[in-house]
């Protein structure tokens, strides 16, 4: 059977190119980068070229670039240091509802340990108020933290606006832009973030290793003790081969971006419209605006099936999507991002979210745009509330709820 | 060995994984025989809240090991595998049940409805969904089909058979169920296993309930709804109040120790009134049940009219017996032993047997008490 793959923003293959550029260093550059002698030394340097390599995508220069293990201990890291180096400053945090788990758990963390955190709510379509976080802002807030895009639903949000808003209020900016990243365009100056997380495997690096902006002068207290590395913030002999490989990954990013965007973003909007059109009641998850989502991200509901029952009968034909985001999935919770956007409850557990990447073809969308009709049509037959609705004259509830999409 | 397994080769079985042998080598047999093996565990209780003793695992009428375990031998025979969360379901349906049943003064068997609820009703909805022929457990137990109706047996193995615990099967559900290991020993089982190199071979088991693996039901029962007033009196049959308890939830017909009382005879719990929140006591003698009520039926047979003779099985470590069904007006029955059995305990299942053959069950719902007046 083919086997497609459109989970791209759960992780993506290791490009050849840079899987290429990391050999060396499991074999003969073995060196501790630590090292005073020739073998430390060579490795050292491959691990200061990876630096300019992430810097020169983000338009940042290579001494704000801290390599980290992921996405997750980035966030942490901007948070919890952030946070900690200003004690004394304030102890308020803004944050969105929609935020990815690495930053809404680190925030409810820190709020059980004293900390006030707002959690900006989004509206059905999963956008924000920016009038709301002005609002929010207080003597004591030390920290805005907003994601560049959604992992879920593909929104982008007005990243450069808000940087603004940190900047006048004199407040410190962090975002999760593991999603954006190779996706769009990131201009750390122009967007006025103090700190941005960035993973690898999402952009064709290996799992294992990410990295974190942090603007010059910005105070942080590091998470890891124990070793000079990093500028001591971050301890702990590196990851030499995963760095190396995320600087190729950067590099490859930097030059294929605006291509690679259109690619995506035809083919997505294919499979959209297909879909939209082909399969009555199925709700849009995110902003309709599609210069607003990410170009390869389309999170769809559809009525009376479960999406883990969908995402099954989609393995079984090939075709690889999620629900929810990765982490969260094996437990029954509706994502919180769904909850966010008051997505009623049988929605949400349908939510089936398809992200494409660059090696996506059209072959792959045109054999989704064959099967999933089908299967959605099949399992909607077999669903007790799909029936209940069509055999009974009696009213049901939740049909009527699922009716009103 | 003996091999006999009514699945056609090319069919697409969905195989219902605990991680434990019995549904492994169910699995690994179907897959050798050539039919597209599918698995699926049911992630039913978060088991993060229990530390089981080193080596247990959660064995009674299914082994509920670990997701992990099903997950590395699905991988190590290349099937697909799914987990799928029946968690809120479980809550709702198997536990509240087991709850709810001890403080009415019964005593649940949870393995029935989560067969009768989950497995064959939601789980082998799913296993539908992905177009599959049949849904396969690990149960000893086997389906027969005359040319117009299924009927339940008992499995090749008769010291480990489980069909005392699958008497709610319906003719539709039996349609779709097939149970691999009908005709083969847990010996042969165990052989087959080692054969097919699968690391599930030597687990022990355990008799406690997947959800209460330190056999802690008192403690689990009040963390899940707290001790309540449930405190009262323990009586004996004649009368006579002998002293107090801490609630009855934490007494099962038949017990002995623990209620510390003097007494010149050993005396058992014979009966739990709930309603007066008394703890009944009597001696051994007092234990023996002639009659009991049994409700909530499930017939593989015509529904009775007139009363049948039949051999009875009253709980899962029991040697069936004869004994005379009446059919009441409700809908329900009356069970006549032809020898009075100690032990007949409302809440657990009365399955009804015509030699290996299932004939119907249904839940106890009294004795004792009746008995007496």
């Amino acid at each position: 059977m083919k086997q497609i793959y459109l989970d791209y923003n759960a992780t993506t293959p290791v490009r050849p190119e840079v899987l290429e550029a990391m050999l060396p260093f499991y074999k003969e550059q073995f060196g501790n980068p630590s090292s005073v002698h020739w073998a430390g030394r060579a490795v050292a340097g491959a691990i200061e070229k990876a630096r300019e390599q992430v810097a020169a995508l983000l338009n940042a220069s290579p001494a704000e670039i801290v390599f980290v293990s992921c996405g997750s201990e980035g966030d942490n890291m901007a948070i919890k240091g952030t946070l900690e180096a200003l004690k004394g400053k304030g102890n308020h945090i803004i944050t969105t509802a929609v935020e990815h788990p690495a930053v809404l758990e680190t925030c409810q963390y820190l709020e059980k340990n004293g900390y006030d955190v707002t959690y900006l709510p989004v509206d059905c379509d999963g956008r924000l108020n920016l009038e709301d976080l002005e609002a929010a802002i207080t003597d004591q807030t030390v920290l805005i933290s907003v994601m560049w895009a959604n992992n879920e639903t593909g929104n982008i949000y007005r990243i450069e606006e808000i940087g603004a808003i940190a900047k006048k209020h004199n407040i410190r900016f962090h975002t999760d832009a593991v999603q954006a990243v190779g996706k769009l365009p990131i201009d750390v100056q122009k967007a006025n973030v103090d700190l941005l997380v960035l993973s690898g495997h999402k952009i064709g690096a290996p799992k294992g290793v990410g990295a974190i902006y942090v603007r010059r002068g910005s105070r942080m207290v590091p998470l890891l003790h124990g070793g000079h590395q990093e500028r001591n913030r971050r301890a702990g002999t590196q990851n030499v081969a995963g760095i190396v490989g995320l600087g190729v990954a950067c590099e490859i990013a930097a030059a294929e971006r605006e291509e690679v965007y259109q690619r995506m973003r035809t083919l997505r909007d294919k499979l959209e419209d297909g879909l939209l059109a082909q399969i009555p009641e199925i709700k849009l998850n995110g902003t309709p605006d599609r210069d607003h989502r990410l170009p390869n991200t389309l999170n769809v509901s559809f009525a009376y099936i479960e999406g883990e029952s969908l995402l099954m009968n989609m393995d079984m034909h090939g075709i690889a999507a999620s629900s929810g985001s990765a982490c969260s999935s094996g437990s029954l919770e509706p994502s919180h991002v769904m909850g966010a956007m008051c997505v009623e409850i049988t929605l949400a557990h349908s939510s089936t979210r398809f992200s494409l990447g660059p090696e996506t073809t059209e072959e792959e969308i045109d054999t989704v745009l064959e099967v999933l009709p089908a299967a959605v049509q099949r399992l909607r037959d077999m669903s007790p509330l799909y029936n209940c609705g069509k055999s009974s004259s009696e009213a049901c509830l939740i049909c009527e709820t699922v009716r009103r999409i | 060995m003996k091999q006999h397994l009514d699945i056609e080769a090319g069919k697409r079985v969905v195989v219902a994984m605990s991680g434990g042998v019995d549904s492994s080598v169910a699995a690994a047999l179907l897959q050798e025989q050539g039919c597209e093996v599918i698995g699926m565990t049911m992630q039913i209780w978060d088991y993060a809240n229990f530390t089981a003793k080193q080596g247990d695992t959660f064995g009674t009428c299914c082994s509920l090991d670990d997701v992990h375990d099903a997950r590395r031998v699905a991988d190590g025979l290349g099937i697909p595998f799914y987990v799928v969360n029946f968690e809120e379901e479980f809550e709702k349906s198997v536990i509240d049940k087991f709850c709810d049943d001890y403080f009415s003064g019964r005593t649940p068997n949870p393995c029935v409805l989560c067969n009768q609820i989950l497995k064959f009703e939601t789980l082998l909805r799913r296993a539908r969904e992905l177009e599959a022929d049949y849904l396969v457990t690990g149960h000893y137990a086997r389906i027969r089909h005359d040319g117009e109706h299924y009927h339940l047996c008992k499995g090749e193995d008769h010291s480990k058979d489980q069909s005392y615990f699958l008497f709610t099967l319906t003719q539709e559900q039996m349609q779709f169920v097939r149970f691999p290991l009908a005709d083969i020993t847990k010996d042969e089982v165990r052989q087959h296993a080692a054969r097919l190199g699968l690391r599930v071979a030597e687990k022990p088991e355990s008799q406690d309930i997947c959800f209460v693996p330190d056999g802690d039901y008192v403690r689990f029962l009040e963390e899940q709804r707290g001790a309540g007033t449930m405190n009262g009196d323990i009586v004996h049959v004649n009368g006579t109040v002998l002293g107090t308890h801490a609630g009855i939830y934490r007494y099962t017909i038949g017990q002995r120790r623990g209620l510390g009382l003097s007494w010149p005879e050993p005396l058992y719990v014979v009966a739990l009134d709930a309603p007066n929140r008394r703890v009944i006591v009597g001696e051994k003698s007092h234990l023996s049940v002639t009659i009991c009520r049994v409700g909530d039926l499930t017939w593989s047979i015509p529904v009775p009219q007139e009363p049948f003779r039949t051999a009875c099985r009253i709980r899962y470590r029991h040697q069936e017996v004869p004994a005379t069904i009446t059919p009441c007006a409700d809908g329900s029955v009356d069970v006549c032993f032809d020898t009075p059995q100690q032990g007949v305990t409302p809440g657990q299942a009365a399955v009804f047997y015509d030699g290996d053959c299932v004939l119907g069950g249904g839940w106890i719902l009294d004795t004792v008490l009746r008995a007496q007046n």
